[in-house]
């Protein structure tokens, strides 16, 4: 039989466009703008998309494959450890209030994060970021639902789990600061999205945020989360090339588009920052095994390799984001700020607090010598000695919050630790306050965005966060537990000290049946 | 024989989140369920988007459409993203060995030149068409409302770019990178394609989202896909194309599977008013004439004299089925 093989072999680059770039075309029935109607509008200019360096190729066949191969393991893993009561491995049921924040804060970002990512893989008008941004959107959904499948075993067996991953995210006072960073970026354009997700928050921040809770994962026996935790890691490294290709060709496909590039690395540098106190926190007082420390982490993944990426974008005129000096000052202080915050609104959260013991205590003086014993041993000193007399502190008014990134005012001078940082803002004859210099400055950029925050304690006291039906002039009406039923949050189970909680009592009662024989 | 393992068994506080227990009751809830009811916000947002001003972030105003529970709309398929990928990678392999086999024993050169002529005119242009879906789905999983509709839309739309990308590989494969520019030269300026690439490019300008789920999803591809799959698949096979039959049998397959999710949703819809009901019979009227107008040269160059009644029986079938989810067309 006569057989034909001439037919040149493609090279891996060349076929890829030939799978995606061929597919798009200049349309002429319907303009261009119209199709793409979010190209524009920021003010970034793109002369040729086909200068777009495709960060990963991977065609739909490749990525259906791969993806089901570690889907099948990690439902595996999954089912596993719902069978065998995997919850009891873990180092303690105190652990769980960091997944607690995890699925409550971080789980409905990354669908948002998957619409968002939609959005981006309609609007750009090059094929290649198209199908980049469609793969993290398919990526981000996967996300989402693993980590709730994950996480919905802990459900059935302990508190503070039930509402989900989106109920909370809408409604609760300290989950409306990582809701409204995603929220700010998905309202701005195509653009800004991909500086605030793509890149600051996937590539910049990702080993702060995400690897923390999975370290911690780790660290502390939780089979679940660390499962999902090194299934999702190759997804994330996509990720992370998509961000930063992202930014180079924005850079380098017109000079006009640095000064824009450079305000939003700013802004998006410190909002992340902030939304960075939960896990500040998380690290330093919520993990029974500790990773490392807060500043240790800062110091390791956004001073040193932050600095390298910094370094390797000064090529296009990229300065580091101006919230650096601030940063190196707040690292010594934003996670025990954070928790003695949840301390005293322990009654308010969907989660337990506690102090910490002698032992935690030394640790985190040999972590934070500068700081720890100076300013904030005394402060779990005095409500340690008012909890053994029974008068444990609850604070029971509300707190102001930042009108960007709706932290409580509780963040100090940088020159003053002892002195609460406000900032003050006139717009349209109203006054607006802030948490720093660096929110004001995002305020004072785009009032007219951030005076529409739906702020937290701003809602509860006009009345708008209790139960469809509610009386206020009912006798015995009690506004804050109105407001936990709103939130979904059972008062005196998902809430206040872990001490006594019932988590506490059936972790106990549990493992002892699983280990002994009484 | 059986055989009983004994574990520790612990009595659980309760079976699922609170959302699904109001839904469903509790009892223990599926990874669909789990994966897709009430995942996306719906109540509270901060800022109105840059880019539509007059509605917020995740908005049932973005369609006509009226529904007041948009979780009604469930995908029998139940996908969520693990299940989707597992059933695509399956077909994937399948898709690849019929390739492969292709590739390796050199299939293609015993496909007689009119038959593969045909496919390279036809087959090989459409990866367009399938491009136009992928954008008109991704802008429904952006901008819908409800995972439950969102999350399949975005699966159907990188099933579409899968689509496309098997489309490419049957141009190289029976030909080269060449048949690639061929096909993109004919979509762009060829008389046969200019119908239908201005179909497509009205469906990118659509803004009301379930506008698009009709004109795209069930429309355009009710009447092509059978068309194609069914119609001039079987004309590749008689005549001695079936390496062709090898190398679209993921699609056809694809088709038929994904037309029962789009069914589904069309009845629910449907059943929901009577303004509904009217608002859909008038966007499969109104689309259902557009697609065929766009289709009529396509269907000339595959079946010569035997167009009309190609696309007449493939009209009738599409008629058939809209009546039987409820539509007056």
């Amino acid at each position: 039989m006569d057989m034909k093989t001439t037919k040149k072999k493609l090279g891996l680059k060349e076929k890829y466009a030939h799978m995606t770039r061929g597919l798009g075309w200049e349309t002429s029935y319907q303009p261009m703008d119209k199709v793409f109607p979010q190209a524009t509008f920021e003010g970034i200019k793109i002369h040729d998309w086909d200068k777009w360096e495709d960060p990963f190729r991977l065609t739909m066949d490749a990525y259906w494959k791969y993806q089901a191969e570690k889907e099948r393991k990690l439902y595996a893993v999954l089912d596993a450890f719902a069978q065998n009561n995997g919850h009891l491995g873990i180092t303690d049921a105190r652990y769980l209030n960091a997944v607690k924040l995890f699925l409550s804060g971080i789980s409905p970002l990354e669908y948002v994060a998957h619409r968002g990512f939609a959005a981006a893989g309609r609007n750009f008008p090059g094929v290649g970021p198209r199908v980049a941004c469609l793969m993290q959107s398919i990526d981000e959904v996967r996300h989402a639902q693993t980590q709730i499948h994950a996480l919905s075993n802990y459900n059935k067996f302990y508190e503070g789990f039930h509402a989900g991953a989106t109920h909370q995210i809408e409604r609760v006072w300290y989950l409306s600061v990582p809701k409204s960073f995603f929220d700010d970026a998905f309202s701005a354009g195509p653009f800004e999205w991909m500086i605030a997700i793509g890149f600051s928050f996937e590539y910049v921040l990702t080993n702060l945020l995400f690897v923390p809770f999975m370290s911690g994962a780790a660290y502390n026996g939780d089979m679940a989360t660390v499962t999902f935790g090194f299934s999702a890691q190759s997804d994330e490294a996509r990720h992370m090339t998509l961000g930063l290709e992202c930014i180079k060709f924005m850079l380098e496909q017109d000079p006009d588009n640095l000064p824009i590039v450079q305000k939003w690395i700013d802004k998006w540098a410190w909002r992340g920052v902030r939304v960075l106190t939960l896990v500040a926190m998380m690290m330093d007082y919520m993990l029974p095994k500790r990773v490392m420390s807060w500043k240790e982490a800062w110091e390791i993944y956004f001073e040193q390799n932050g600095g390298a990426l910094f370094n390797d974008l000064a090529k296009y005129g990229i300065k580091v984001p101006e919230c650096l000096t601030q940063c190196s000052i707040d690292k010594e202080h934003i996670s025990h700020q954070a928790w003695c915050t949840f301390y005293q609104y322990a009654h308010a959260s969907a989660f337990h607090t506690w102090l910490p013991n002698a032992e935690e205590m030394d640790w985190l003086s040999a972590k934070y010598p500068n700081t720890f014993d100076k300013y904030y041993r005394p402060r779990y000193e005095q409500w340690r000695e008012m909890a053994d007399k029974g008068e444990r502190f609850y604070n029971n008014t509300l707190p102001m919050l930042c009108q960007v990134c709706q932290i409580p005012m509780v963040f100090t001078e940088p020159d003053d630790p002892t002195k609460i940082c406000y900032r003050e803002s006139e717009y349209q004859g109203e006054k607006y306050h802030t948490c720093s210099d660096g929110c004001q400055h995002i305020f004072d950029d785009e009032p007219e965005k951030y005076i529409q925050a739906w702020l937290p304690v701003h809602q509860i006291y006009q009345g708008n966060c209790f139960p469809e039906g509610t009386d206020p002039t009912a006798e015995g009406f009690d506004p804050m537990l109105k407001v936990l039923e709103w939130y979904h949050i059972q008062n005196g189970k998902d809430n206040l000290d872990y001490e006594g909680s019932g988590d506490q009592a059936n972790f106990a009662a549990w493992r002892g049946m699983a280990t002994q024989n009484t | 024989m059986q055989m009983d393992l004994r574990t520790v068994a612990i009595k659980p506080l309760r079976h699922t989140f609170d959302h699904l227990v109001e839904r469903f009751g509790d009892k223990p809830a599926s990874r669909y369920q789990e994966g897709s009811y009430n995942i996306q916000q719906e109540h509270i947002f901060h800022y109105r988007p840059a880019w539509d001003a007059e509605r917020v972030l995740f908005d049932k105003k973005r369609t006509r459409i009226v529904m007041q529970d948009w979780y009604a709309l469930k995908d029998p398929r139940q996908y969520y993203y693990g299940a989707y990928t597992i059933a695509r990678a399956r077909q994937q392999e399948a898709a690849e060995s019929s390739f492969e086999m292709i590739e390796e024993r050199g299939l293609a050169e015993l496909i007689p030149a009119e038959v593969k002529q045909t496919a390279l005119d036809l087959l090989v242009p459409m990866r367009h068409v399938e491009w136009g879906g992928n954008m008109g789905n991704s802008y429904i999983a952006a901008y819908g409302y409800g995972t439950v509709i969102t999350q399949p839309c975005l699966y159907h739309a990188m099933d579409h770019l899968g689509v496309a990308q098997y489309l490419t590989r049957i141009g190289l494969v029976l030909d080269g990178p060449e048949a690639l520019d061929t096909a993109k030269e004919a979509w762009m300026s060829g008389a046969l394609w200019q119908p239908m690439r201005r179909h497509v490019e009205n469906l990118l300008v659509l803004q009301d989202w379930f506008e698009i789920f009709v004109a795209q999803n069930l429309v355009l591809e009710g009447l092509l896909n059978p068309m194609l799959y069914d119609h001039l698949d079987a004309d590749f096979s008689a005549n001695g194309g079936t390496a062709i039959s090898m190398m679209t049998r993921f699609m056809a397959e694809w088709s038929s599977e994904t037309a029962k999710w789009v069914d589904a949703q069309i009845k629910v819809v449907a059943a929901e008013s009577p303004a509904n009901k009217e608002l859909l019979s008038a966007w499969v009227k109104q689309y259902r004439s557009a697609t065929r107008e766009a289709l009529a040269p396509i269907a000339r160059r595959a079946f010569g004299d035997h167009a009309d009644e190609v696309l007449g029986e493939v009209t009738a079938e599409f008629n058939a089925r809209c009546a039987k989810l409820g539509l007056a067309v």
